[in-house]
């Protein structure tokens, strides 16, 4: 077997980077920790931590509010952390408005949408890869305003079925919202062209980018998208905090989502006038620590640097799906000729639940069951997968590990 | 046998067990070996949902003992339900509703337990308690 340092010849300091990360230095069930679950969450770094701690220990204080040293200071690193985010994601800081995460993101836009734009005989396209995230808060807003959620058929291969897009495009259509990545196929989606088809139609689109953030660099100018949802907690950040980037013009248009402190200009109880986006949509106290934390988690993939992080982890992807390829029985489930690191599969008719508690009793972390995708599932025909998803501090001998420790389930399972 | 004897006969089983394989290799087994319930009984009605696999649980009195059968999708599931049944199978209602159930902890498979692994199991043991609540309340009406 090609071992570790010889496979990998993009980023020979991974060894060096898995110490910023002081979770992975455990054992679990006796053995060292393997972690492929990053689809779900990834670990944080020291630097965020670090970061998260100086906030506790030095300036904790109310943003936004105070004329006090403290407040000054955890205000300038409040929107500091906004300028970070924003500068890597290629838009500007007022365009960026924090939010829990990406389903709060969406569900910013879509009871937006609700309010504002959607009426009866209206449609909301989506696609049938969405997490449930992506599907519910359309489906609500559709539900309310007796307008029509239209879905992305996906192909064999774990693609959408780009012709019969082009085919749903029309007149009624408010808004098209679709997964950048998927969570549980991998499938890199074709977002240039789904934004250049329905924007030659004048609809609007936002990019679920929960899976994209932590893999591919985004360019939210030059992909001229609309919205785009992303969470933290993905990105080697903290959990509870995500954004939602939206064009100026869409978030001066958007109404509020919520009401509250931080989020007005003026009150009386006749009228209230809002504050300009994005405060207009961070109502209340928000996330101090975590939007700093994620500022930092950031600013430690840009320094590493997200183009080499993206060459590497799809060596990796390749020599995952390469190996797990040579063991009997396996089936993939998304096959896409563009695809991420997120690697779902099946084997024989084992259920993924079994095979995810012997990888757990050998320390490898794995996610199964459905994956918030139960459509996906339905159209799979399968109760579930067993998904294996990858971060930069993975390595060819994580794989290795991952591949011996399903062929021992399979022997267990018989 | 009662409640206490079973679970401590399974603890016994167990300590023979070398490493975890050996340990999953026989919960596997009692999984295959499982009787599956009467095809008639795997309904909506006794399924009981974990989020990643299903367990069928049917229960019946037989005399006055509670008699359960169920099954499961996932066969780690089937094995750990199978423990389950052999422990509260066959007691008397009252026993089964107030036994104290220790041995799931005792031979290491506490996490099974846990109602974040969402495998039904705790549910599971929750429905067995129920029915035995609602039999034994039936049969003190009835006397
Ligand atoms: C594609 C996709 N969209 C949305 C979400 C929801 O993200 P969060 O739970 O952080 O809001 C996830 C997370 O699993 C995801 O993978």
């Amino acid at each position: 077997m090609e071992t570790a340092t010889a496979k990998n010849t993009i980023w020979p300091d991974v060894e060096l980077i898995r110490n910023e990360f002081p979770i992975l230095q455990q054992t679990v069930n006796g053995n060292p920790l393997v972690y492929l679950d990053n689809g779900a969450t990834t670990q944080k770094p020291v630097q965020v931590i670090r970061a998260m701690q100086e906030y506790y220990t030095g300036y904790n204080s109310n943003v936004h509010r105070g004329v006090h040293t403290l407040s000054q200071k955890a205000t300038s690193a409040y929107e500091a952390a906004r300028h970070q985010v924003a500068a890597y994601i290629g838009a500007h800081h007022h365009e960026v408005v924090f939010t829990k995460g990406t389903t709060d993101a969406i569900n910013l836009v879509a009871a937006g949408f609700r309010r504002a734009f959607l009426h009866e005989g209206d449609e909301v396209i989506i696609s049938g890869m969405e997490h449930h995230s992506n599907i519910v808060p359309w489906q609500l807003a559709c539900e309310e305003k007796k307008a029509h959620l239209k879905v992305i058929p996906v192909t064999d291969q774990g693609e959408l079925d780009m012709d019969t897009f082009a085919a749903m495009l029309n007149p009624r259509v408010k808004i098209v919202s679709v997964a950048w990545v998927s969570n549980t196929l991998g499938t890199i989606n074709p977002v240039k062209d789904i934004i250049a088809m329905a924007h030659a139609k004048g609809i609007p689109v936002l990019l679920d980018a929960a899976q994209a953030a932590a893999h591919t660099p985004i360019k939210v100018h030059e992909l001229d998208v609309d919205f785009l949802a992303l969470s933290a907690h993905k990105v080697y950040g903290p959990t509870g905090i995500g954004i939602l980037y939206g064009k100026e013009s869409w978030l001066q248009q958007l109404p509020p989502y919520q009401g509250g402190g931080d989020m007005i200009k003026h009150v009386t109880f006749e009228k209230t006038t809002y504050a300009e986006p994005p405060l207009k949509f961070e109502a209340g106290t928000p996330a101090i620590c975590e939007a700093i934390g994620f500022g930092a988690a950031v600013a430690y993939v840009t320094q590493l640097g997200i183009h080499k992080i993206q060459a590497y982890e799809h060596q990796l992807t390749e020599y995952a799906v390469a190996q797990l390829k040579t063991i009997p029985e396996l089936r993939l489930i998304g096959e896409s000729r563009h695809r991420a690191g997120a690697i779902s599969f099946l084997i024989g008719q084992h259920h993924p639940s079994d095979v995810g508690v012997l990888l757990d009793q050998q320390g490898i972390a794995v996610r199964t069951g459905h994956h918030c995708t139960q459509p996906l599932m339905d159209r799979f025909e399968c109760p579930g997968t067993v998904r294996a998803s990858l971060a930069l501090y993975n390595t060819t001998a994580d794989i290795d590990r991952l591949v011996a420790g399903v062929q021992k389930a399979v022997t267990l399972l018989g | 046998m009662t409640i206490k004897e079973q679970q401590d006969n399974i603890i016994a089983d167990f300590e023979v067990f070398g490493d975890w394989m050996e340990k999953y290799e026989y919960i596997i087994q009692l999984g295959k070996d499982l009787p599956l319930i009467d095809p008639t009984y795997k309904t909506d009605d006794n399924l009981i949902r974990g989020c990643q696999s299903k367990v069928w649980l049917h229960a019946e009195m037989q005399g006055d003992k509670l008699v359960f059968t169920a099954d499961s999708d996932a066969v780690i599931t089937k094995g750990l339900v199978a423990l389950m049944i052999q422990v509260l199978s066959h007691q008397a209602p009252k026993d089964i509703a107030n036994a104290d159930i220790y041995f799931i902890d005792a031979i290491g498979l506490t996490s099974h337990l846990s109602p974040t692994r969402s495998n039904g199991l705790l549910s599971m043991l929750k429905q067995i308690k129920l029915y035995a609540i609602g039999y034994q309340a039936k049969s003190v009406q009835q006397n």
